[in-house]
Formats: structure tokens, C-alpha cells, sequence
């Protein structure tokens, strides 16, 4: 069956790429020879004068190239190869001799953006599905098919890197203002308003065009000594976002400059040839990983395929109208557009929560990401009380109270009495068991964890905790109502810790334990965001609040026992009132909630003195380890079903750097052996709390792997 | 005259309103609409209904809002209901959210629907200031200008008088009369002594203070969450004064006749922003939801005098009709309200349906009934509670319907006074 089909209207060639067995469009190699065929087909028939691309898929023009056809690239050689064929395949679109205009409605990415670059005349429709980006760094790579050029020529320097160098993508009104399209319309009208500029083109040939800017984007794009400026920012920015680590966006860049300095020949020979670099580059390779993991978990309800179907939420409610209360209910409001009630013990919190709730939609509709009647719908969701009144008829709901066993008990029993028994119960707790919660249910079936991550607006994920008890049902409704707000969802064993905090304790009790031997504050976190982590453990201590860091650490203790003996550096901080950021001091200074620099008051406090030279290697293999190790141990345990989820839940839930994978990738890696061996020498040196986790060394005797070699 | 009781008898399920706020005081910076909505929603989690079981939505406003002239369809577009619930707004001056609840239960009683939302709202500190027609004109001939020469030039006809900003009165378009001068009128020409006035609004301040502090009153009352942080919340009626006494009361200058008059502040209504709603069914809509209606719909009138009479008289008509509908005598009656919007009208009326000369005058073999105050008003009234037009009706349906429940009354009555000369009269009765 072939992607492409062709009609002819008037002399109008009217192609429609509809991927057949797929949802939406990408190009693949089949694709290619299809094009091939199309373009030589519309050169050579006289009949036809001018061309029009259209998709038939429902929200998708072209959502980019197959990216399984970039992991079965194992030379550099073939991954040029790759790039050079689609340049030569747009070039040929570009100078064919009749107009081609692309009639763009949905998802235009990566190399569906590349090929509406290559037409002569771009028209999008104005629904919120239709975006246009180039998000190939996302995935350690580059634009490969001519991108990189084409682009600044469109829409100028400054405008193009901003888009190839974040990945971002544009909606519409914005593609329009920038000239990356030059019409916008309704839906309703695409084909047609298409098909007449495609006429219009063929008769009185090509619009002229010149970058939207002003005098000083005169300078900036269209000076050689502008654009140095602008190189120069970009340059910057890319070391300030991607620490060095991530090598796509410098190598964008650089190919863009090449481009744009030294002409379109010399800049499509550094794009492919970069581009070869990097896809079988170690990082593009892990990110690769992490977009196929995400994507299949996407696809993972929790519970074995057919054993249960969702239940609809249509009304969620939330107890507790705290920070968490409020970041779930606000998230929920946004993503889901669930009927959301807010219930709290004094009418005061409950404001407050709405308020903080109305806050996450506030920043959108400031950000124009909603608009005011957007914003005002989704308003009309959210409402609180302090008595269980829209209990009733809540499909969802999620409990946020103070983490105190009782209380959660009362507030279950609360809502077994005023809601529907089949009403589904989620503790959002973070310390206590979930069976614990449910012990005494009259329906534990229903009753399961959702531990969201504080800010929930912003952290992307969500550890789902049934019990021996929960039933499918409420497995995969809390899965599927936390994808719908947006979270990546890992389903995770009812142990202490669950999974992100369990390899977090140790990780930041071993930055208690060297704050304690006197290294400084900035060393272990300057350390730490150099390996890859957005911040150092201190500064996450500080943002957690040492007051619930040291609750929870209390419970890993009582349930590990010496490997998490809570480190002295915490408490007695909390001795002197510092909560972190919250309290406006902590580890940091903070001045109005902005960090500021290490507080001096601290190692007076804790009595230690400064360690002059601490060597930092020792610093970042004991707080690496420390997680690799405990990572290692809570999979034997089995608090993840698979290693996938276990590396999606540290890059996810802790901000684990990406281009390392994953604490398990990464001990794949390196070897088991290896590990062991590290973990070995730290336990001489530091204590039997390094002593390496069973399964590692049986690992390591055996040759084993968490993913197949 | 024949019983006009429908087959299908039509069920007051609840009602909820805001709390009602003196204008310009916690609800300055709230749209009439976001007071509208809020009564509506927390009257759905309240009853806990799924608001796709709603199929109208009918609100009363009495100064709409130029841009949401509509306001029950603003409401009805609240995203708990589906977008196909119809909606509409009427005016029926101070009874307009009574007239919601009858037409409601017309709607019901006919078939034409199950379950109706009817409710009415006011912010009198949101009020549309107007520009002098001139200038209207001028503004209209300027936007259609084409080029901006044009447009400059004719906005720079505008002359400084021009610029005056035109408010609305709350005068009778037909006399030019205020509705206080009409309450003057009124208190002078039925001999309405101020005193008598004065006690009146003691009692209300008085029964409305008791009532907000054993929770009678604040159960119909959805807090409000004002204040940037949505934490100043508002629990009660901010008119009602619990210290309120006869001595201060009688201290206060009469507003609309300085030298006789007997008007003050203190025994009028207060220019009040808020809103209320009420829930509507047919009784076996109600119970196939489970739910146990507070009260039914029994009769209803509404009658209109000359506004150049006496301008709040219209009650004295409309409640003889609505008693004659429901088929039953005021000696039924165990629980009254009666809208407060003067105590002077308040008198007058009581008094006329005391009258002989007032039963000869409406063809009635003899007087209406006398007044029973234990009975009456018992959780107080409008001068303390407060006055937003439209919502008033709703509020006084509530109150009716949950005083009834509380006191096993069979039937209850409710009489307006409005704009116009109308008079507006319901009666309830439990199921």
C-alpha cells in the first residue's frame, strides 16, 4: 500500500500522505522512494503545473522522521548517508521547476517541518493542534535535511536558532508572525485556499520574501557582524542549559553558523556530516533510549493488557488544600479538565488553595498558552468547601493531608461514609504504607497511592502504589487519570520509599554525612550539577524542607536500618529553625525564596570545619553510588516492574542526567563487576554501608544485565 | 374560578445564595456574573447533583451588565452543565427571581422540563455608567470612521459636557419618582408612624442577627472567597447590624422628606450586591434522584398598580389572587415573608390586608388576614439582610421553603413588592 496519493485538479496535483497501519505520518525510507517517484511523476507530466501536500491523517502533517530507522544506524558512515539522502530528496522538491505548497493542519516536526521548509508556500490551519518545531536536539540530534538552512534563511538567525537549539515548538499565531508560514486558516478552508495559491504560484510565480524584522534585526540577521553577536548569546545560553553535557545544540549551532557565513553548499555538508556524529553518539543513543522508554510506558496501564478498563472521572476530589492539594488540583483542572473539589478543615486553607490552584491556570493564561475563555472554563472547575459536600459523586479521590497515619485512616473512613463505594481512594503520601492507609478499609480495593512530586504543575512524574488488595480498576484509572495530567506514571511496590525516594535517601543522607566531615556546601552541589543532575543534593534537601527530609529519613531508617542512618547535618539544622527555602534559610541563604549562596551560620552550627581541598571525586563516587547501590537493591526487591520504569522514574522523578540513562543503564555500562568492585573500595574506606546490594554481586559473578546487551 | 393546580406537581428541591454584601463593600471588584455562577455551583455540590440532569437555567437581573446582558446563559455555560442547556434572563424589577421560580415551575408543570435552575443576581457596585447620548453618537460615528483623520475629528467634536457621565437612577421612568419618595408617600398616606417604621427594622436586624448566629441563616449562605489570596472569606450577610437598637434607629434623618418624612437608612433596604438560586424538579424527577423536596409549588399571582399611586402596593393585589389559586384561606398560612423594601411598604401592605375597606375595594368578602409576626419574617428581612434586586426573590423562596420544613407548616406565603407598581405573591405548600 503506498503513503502517498495523488489527484489532479485543474493541473493541480493534490498529494495526500496518509502512512497506512499508522496513526500518524513520519518518514521513513519507504516514504522516501515514494517521494522520489512523486517528484519525478511531477516534473514530467505537462499536464500538471503546481502541487499540493496535504496529510490525511486526523491531527498530524508530518510528526517527523522514524526514529527506529535512526537506532538501527550503527556507523557513522550510514547516519551521514541518511541525512545527505533526505537533503537531496528536499533539494529536489526545492528546485523543482513547479510550485509545491504544503497545507499544513497538526503536528509538523523534525523532518515534517524540514520538507514544508523545501515547499514554496506554506499554509496552516489556526487549531491549537498545529504546531511546528524542530525538536531533533531533544533527542541529542539535528536537524538533518537541509533544517539547519533553510530555516535562518526563512525566518533569520536569531529566530531559527531559538527554535533548532531548544526544540521547541510554535503554535501558529506565532509561526505566522515569525514567516515560517505564510497563511493561516480554518481547517474547514485548508484544501481549497491551498490548491488556490498553488494556482496563483504556478501563474505568477514565487512571493518575494524578507525576514519580519525591524532595524536592529536588520543588523542582528543580515550583518555578518550581527549575526557574530547573536552566535556569540546563543553560544552562551546553550552552555548555561545543557552544562555541557549535551553536545546537539553547540553542534546545531555551529552548523547553522557554517551555513548562514560560508553559503548553503558548505553548511548542508556540515549538517550531514554533524548529524552523523551525533546519531550514533553516546547521548543521542541514551536519549533515543528514554524517548522509546517513555513511549512504551505510555502504553503501559500497570496491570496485565484486557484485565480492566478505566473508570471516567468526571469529578475528582482532593483533601487537603495544602501546596501538594492545591498543585494536584490545579494540574488536574489544566490537563484533565476534571470537576475538581477542593475540602479542607477551615474555610481559610481552602481559599488559599484555590487560590493556589487558580495560580497554576493564571501562569498560562499570562503566558497565553490559555485563553481568558479558556482560562475562565477551567476556573468554573474548581471549587472547595470544609464539608464533604460533591463528595458524592466523585469518581477520584485523592487524599493530601498532613503525613500522619491517623489522620489519613479518619480521612479514608470520611470518604468511605459520604462517597460511592466504588468511589476510588488515592494517598498522596510520600512515607507511609499504603496497606497501612487501607488496613482498615471497608473497601481496600479501592484504595491505592498516587505520590505526586512537589512542584506537581511542574514534575513530570507520578509513582502509582496499588496494594496486594487493589483492584485492576483502580490500578489503571489512577494510571491513566495521571498520564492525563500530563505525568509520566511508573506503577510502583507498597515499600517504604516507594521507588524515587528510596534511591534518593541514601543519596542525600551520604551529602549529610560529607557536609558533616566538613566538605562544603557549594563543592557537593557544584559536583553533583557538573555530573548532569539540574541540582546538587544540598539545594534539593533545602527545596524538599529538611523538616519532611528528616520525617522521611526517619521512616527508611526504621525500615533499612544502618545503610540509612540519618546524618546529624539535618537535624541539627532543624534544631536552629531552618527549614530550607520555605523557612528562608536552610543549607542556602535565600532572600524573597531565591537562593542565594552557601550560609556561612552552617558549619558553625554543625561544628565541623571546612575541609580546605576536599577532593571532589570522592565526593561524587560516594553520592553516586550510594544510589546506584540502593537503586540496585530496591529492584531486586522489586519496587519497579521493569528497569525501564526504574530509569524513567530517576531521569523523571530526581532530574537522574538523561545522557547517563538511568542508575541501572548506568551500571549496565559500566558493568556489574565494576560496580561491585567501587562499591567494595568505598565500603573500606567509608563503612558497611557501602556494602554492595546482593543482586549486584550475584550480577557481577554471573555477567548479568538489566537490559539485554 | 377553576383549580389551577397542574398534574404535575413541582418540587423546590434547595436553594443556596451568596452571601448578600451592602454594595461597594466585598464584592466592589466581582461581576455580577461570578456571583451568579458561584450561588449556582455550590448549589449543585450541595444537592450533589450532576448538573447534566439541568435543563434550563433561568436568572433574574435587574442593571444587567452591558457586556453579559445574559447572565443565566453565562451560568449555564459553567462547564458542570452541558452546553445545550438553554438560558435566559428576565426582569421582572425586585420579584424577578420569584418570577424565575414561577416560571420555572410553569416550565415543569407543563412537561416542558424536569429540573430548571432558576435564581436571579445583582451588583449595584458594578452598575453600567453611560455617556450622554452625544457623545454615544460620536464614539459610533468615530469606529465607523476609515481613516484615523476622520476619526480624530469627530471625537474632537465632543464638547466637556459632552464627556458627563450619565448613572442610572432608581427612579420610575413613568413619574420620575424615586422609590423612596414613593415609601414617603406611601408612610404619609396610610399613616405609617415612624416609630412603627423603626420597629420593624429592629426586628429584622434583631430575628436576621439570631438566625446568622444559630447557622438558620448561614446554611442558606455558600461562603464567598474574596481577597487577592482568596482567603478573606465572607460566611454572612454584611447589612445586619446585632447591635441595632430603637434608640439609634429613631436618631437617623429621614433621606427623602427632611422635614416630615419618616424614610431613613435605618428602615430601608441597602443597595446590596449578591445572588441566589433555587433548585426546581418535579416531584418525580425528585424522587427518582432521592432526593425529599423542602416544599412544592402551590399558586402563584403578580398584579400591577398605577405607579403614580401608591408605588409598593402591588402585594396588597397579588397575595388575595394567590391565596384564591391555591385554593386556600390566610388562616393556612403558617409561615409568611414578606420583602422588605421599605418598612414603610411593609406596613402598608399589612395594613391593607387588614382592612375592610381594602377587602370591599378588592371585591373580597372580607379582609385578607391579619399579620401574625411570630409567623412572619422570622429570620428577618431585607432591611437587614439586604436588598439585590433580582436576588431577593430566590432568597425569600429559600428562606420560606426551610422555615416551612423546620415548622411542619402545610403553607407557607411569600410577598413582593417591585418596581412598577407590581406585587408579586407565591404560595408553598409541603409535600
Amino acid at each position: 500500500m503506498s503513503a502517498l496519493k495523488t489527484s489532479v485538479e485543474n493541473g493541480i496535483a493534490v498529494v495526500t500522505f496518509d502512512l497506512p497501519g499508522e496513526s500518524i505520518n513520519k518518514l521513513n525510507a519507504a516514504v522516501k522512494v515514494e517521494f522520489e517517484a512523486l517528484l519525478i511523476g511531477l516534473r514530467d507530466d505537462a499536464a500538471i503545473r503546481a502541487a499540493v501536500l496535504i496529510s490525511g491523517k486526523v491531527d498530524t502533517f508530518i510528526a517527523g522522521a522514524d526514529i527506529e530507522e535512526f537506532t538501527a544506524l550503527t556507523t557513522r558512515g550510514a547516519a551521514e548517508r541518511l541525512s545527505f539522502e533526505g537533503q537531496e530528496l528536499l533539494s529536489r522538491i526545492e528546485t523543482l521547476a513547479k510550485p509545491v505548497v504544503a497545507a499544513i493542519h497538526g503536528a509538523c516536526l523534525g523532518g515534517g517541518l524540514e520538507l514544508a521548509l523545501a515547499c514554496h508556500y506554506r499554509i496552516a490551519t489556526d487549531h491549537p493542534k498545529t504546531q511546528l518545531g524542530l525538536p531533533e536536539v531533544q533527542l541529542g540530534l539535528i536537524p538533518g535535511a537541509g533544517g539547519c538552512e533553510r530555516l535562518p534563511r526563512l525566518i533569520g538567525a536569531r529566530a531559527a536558532l531559538d527554535m533548532i537549539l531548544t526544540g521547541k515548538s510554535e503554535r501558529v499565531s506565532k509561526a505566522l508572525r515569525l514567516g515560517l508560514v505564510d497563511e493561516v486558516v480554518p481547517r474547514s478552508i485548508l484544501e481549497r485556499t491551498a490548491l488556490v495559491a498553488a494556482d496563483r504560484l504556478a501563474r505568477e510565480g514565487l512571493p518575494k520574501r524578507s525576514p519580519k524584522t525591524g532595524v536592529q534585526g536588520f543588523l542582528l540577521d543580515r550583518t555578518a557582524l550581527g549575526r557574530r553577536l547573536v552566535y556569540r548569546a546563543a553560544e552562551k545560553q546553550v552552555l548555561k542549559r545543557t552544562g555541557g553535557h549535551y553536545p546537539a545544540p553547540q553542534a546545531a549551532l555551529e552548523v547553522v553558523r557554517v551555513g548562514l557565513e560560508h553559503g548553503i553548499t558548505a553548511g548542508l555538508s556540515e549538517e550531514h556530516r554533524t548529524f552523523g556524529e551525533l546519531a550514533v553518539g553516546d547521548v543521542s543513543r541514551k536519549l533515543v533510549q528514554i524517548f522509546f522508554a517513555s513511549t512504551a510506558l505510555k502504553k503501559d496501564d500497570g496491570i496485565p493488557p484486557g484485565t480492566a478498563v478505566p473508570r471516567q472521572v468526571r469529578r475528582l476530589g482532593i483533601v487537603g488544600a495544602g501546596f501538594m492539594g492545591a498543585g494536584i488540583a490545579g494540574t488536574a483542572v489544566l490537563n484533565v479538565e476534571v470537576d475538581t473539589r477542593l475540602k479542607d478543615s477551615e474555610l481559610t486553607r481552602v481559599g488559599k488553595g484555590l487560590r493556589a490552584a487558580a495560580t497554576i491556570l493564571t501562569e498560562r493564561l499570562q503566558r497565553r498558552r490559555l485563553t481568558r475563555q479558556q482560562f475562565e472554563r477551567l476556573n468554573g472547575l474548581l471549587s472547595g468547601s470544609t464539608d464533604y459536600s460533591g463528595f458524592r459523586r466523585a469518581d477520584l479521590v485523592i487524599e493530601a493531608v498532613y503525613e500522619d497515619l491517623a489522620l489519613k485512616r479518619a480521612v479514608l473512613g470520611d470518604i468511605e461514609a459520604v462517597a460511592r463505594p466504588d468511589t476510588i481512594f488515592a494517598s498522596n503520601t510520600s512515607t507511609i504504607p499504603i496497606r497501612e492507609i487501607a488496613a482498615e478499609a471497608r473497601h481496600p480495593e479501592r484504595v491505592l497511592g498516587m505520590h505526586f512530586f512537589s512542584p506537581v504543575d511542574r514534575m513530570p512524574l507520578l509513582e502509582v502504589i496499588p496494594t496486594a488488595a487493589t483492584a485492576p480498576e483502580a490500578i489503571i484509572t489512577a494510571v491513566r487519570f495521571g498520564r492525563r495530567m500530563g505525568k509520566t506514571v511508573i506503577v510502583v511496590a507498597d515499600l517504604p520509599g516507594f521507588w524515587v525516594n528510596r534511591i534518593l535517601s541514601p543519596y542525600l543522607n551520604e551529602a549529610g554525612l560529607l557536609i558533616g566531615e566538613g566538605v562544603p556546601i557549594g563543592l557537593i552541589d557544584r559536583t553533583m550539577t557538573t555530573w548532569g543532575f539540574p541540582v546538587g543534593p544540598v539545594a534539593l534537601l533545602d527545596e524538599v524542607g529538611l523538616d519532611v527530609a528528616q520525617k522521611a529519613s526517619k521512616v527508611m531508617y526504621e525500615a533499612f536500618g544502618d545503610r540509612m542512618r540519618p546524618a546529624e547535618a539535618v537535624g541539627l539544622l532543624l534544631g536552629a529553625a531552618r527549614l530550607g527555602r520555605k523557612s528562608g534559610s536552610g543549607f542556602y541563604r535565600y532572600e524573597r525564596g531565591h537562593k542565594k549562596e552557601p550560609d556561612p551560620a552552617v558549619p558553625k552550627l554543625l561544628g565541623s570545619r571546612e575541609v580546605e581541598s576536599s577532593d571532589s571525586t570522592w565526593v561524587e563516587r560516594r553520592l553516586v553510588y550510594a544510589m546506584l547501590n540502593e537503586a540496585a537493591m530496591a529492584w531486586s526487591d522489586g519496587v519497579v516492574r521493569s528497569s525501564r520504569d526504574g530509569d524513567l522514574g530517576a531521569v523523571f522523578g530526581i532530574g537522574f542526567p538523561a545522557f547517563r540513562g538511568g542508575p541501572l543503564r548506568m551500571i549496565d555500562d559500566l558493568g556489574a563487576e565494576r560496580v561491585v568492585e567501587t562499591l567494595r573500595r568505598l565500603e573500606d574506606q567509608f563503612g558497611p554501608r557501602f556494602s554492595p546490594a546482593a543482586a549486584l554481586v550475584d550480577m557481577a559473578d554471573r555477567g548479568g544485565r538489566y537490559y539485554p546487551a | 374560578m377553576h383549580d389551577s393546580r397542574p398534574e404535575r406537581r413541582v418540587a423546590i428541591v434547595a436553594g443556596l445564595r451568596t452571601p448578600f454584601a451592602k454594595s461597594g463593600t466585598v464584592f466592589r471588584d466581582v461581576p455580577a456574573v461570578a456571583l451568579a455562577r458561584h450561588a449556582t455551583r455550590e448549589l449543585l455540590y450541595r444537592t450533589e447533583l450532576d448538573g447534566r440532569e439541568v435543563d434550563e437555567i433561568i436568572f433574574g437581573q435587574v442593571v444587567p451588565s452591558v457586556l453579559t446582558p445574559n447572565v443565566a446563559r453565562e451560568v449555564s455555560l459553567l462547564p458542570q452543565f452541558l452546553p445545550s442547556v438553554p438560558a435566559y434572563t428576565l426582569n421582572r424589577a425586585c420579584a424577578s427571581s420569584a418570577q424565575t421560580v414561577s416560571n420555572a415551575a410553569d416550565q415543569i408543570a407543563l412537561g416542558h422540563a424536569d429540573t430548571i435552575i432558576a435564581g436571579g443576581v445583582e451588583s449595584l457596585s458594578n452598575i453600567p455608567i453611560l455617556h450622554s447620548a452625544r457623545f454615544s453618537q460620536l464614539l459610533v460615528e468615530a469606529g465607523k470612521a476609515r481613516t484615523l483623520g476622520t476619526r480624530v475629528a469627530t471625537l474632537a467634536r465632543a464638547r466637556p459636557r459632552d464627556l458627563r457621565p450619565v448613572a442610572p437612577a432608581i427612579a420610575e421612568p413613568s413619574t420620575g419618582e424615586t422609590m423612596g419618595q414613593s415609601a414617603e408617600k406611601m408612610a404619609k398616606e396610610n399613616g405609617i408612624s415612624r416609630d412603627a417604621q423603626d420597629r420593624l427594622a429592629l426586628q429584622s436586624h434583631q430575628r436576621a442577627a439570631a438566625a446568622t448566629a444559630d447557622g438558620r441563616l448561614t446554611a442558606e449562605i455558600a461562603p464567598w472567597f474574596g481577597g487577592a489570596e482568596m482567603d478573606e472569606v465572607v460566611t454572612s450577610d454584611n447589612g445586619i447590624r446585632p447591635d441595632a437598637s430603637l434608640e439609634a434607629l429613631s436618631k437617623l434623618k429621614p433621606v427623602f422628606d427632611k422635614r416630615y418624612g419618616s424614610i431613613t437608612a435605618g428602615n430601608s433596604s441597602p443597595l446590596t450586591d449578591g445572588a441566589a438560586a433555587v433548585l426546581l424538579m418535579s416531584s418525580a424527577k425528585a424522587s427518582a434522584l432521592g432526593y425529599e423536596p423542602l416544599a412544592l409549588v402551590r399558586s402563584y399571582a403578580v398584579s400591577a398598580v398605577d405607579p403614580s399611586w401608591q408605588l409598593l402596593m402591588g402585594p396588597a393585589y397579588a397575595v388575595p389572587k394567590a391565596l384564591e389559586r391555591a385554593g386556600i384561606t390566610w388562616s393556612d398560612v403558617g409561615v409568611l415573608e414578606i420583602h422588605e423594601a421599605f418598612a414603610a411598604q411593609v406596613l402598608s401592605n399589612v395594613q391593607a390586608w387588614g382592612l375592610r375597606e381594602w377587602a370591599e375595594r378588592l371585591g373580597l368578602p372580607g379582609p385578607v388576614g391579619q399579620v401574625d409576626w411570630d409567623r412572619t419574617n422570622v429570620m428577618g428581612g431585607s432591611i437587614a439582610i439586604g436588598h439585590p434586586f433580582a436576588a431577593t426573590g430566590a432568597r425569600v423562596v429559600t428562606t420560606l421553603a426551610n422555615e416551612m420544613r423546620r415548622r411542619e407548616a402545610q403553607f407557607g406565603l411569600l410577598s413582593i413588592c417591585a418596581q412598577g407598581g407590581m406585587g408579586f405573591a407565591m404560595v408553598l405548600e409541603r409535600p
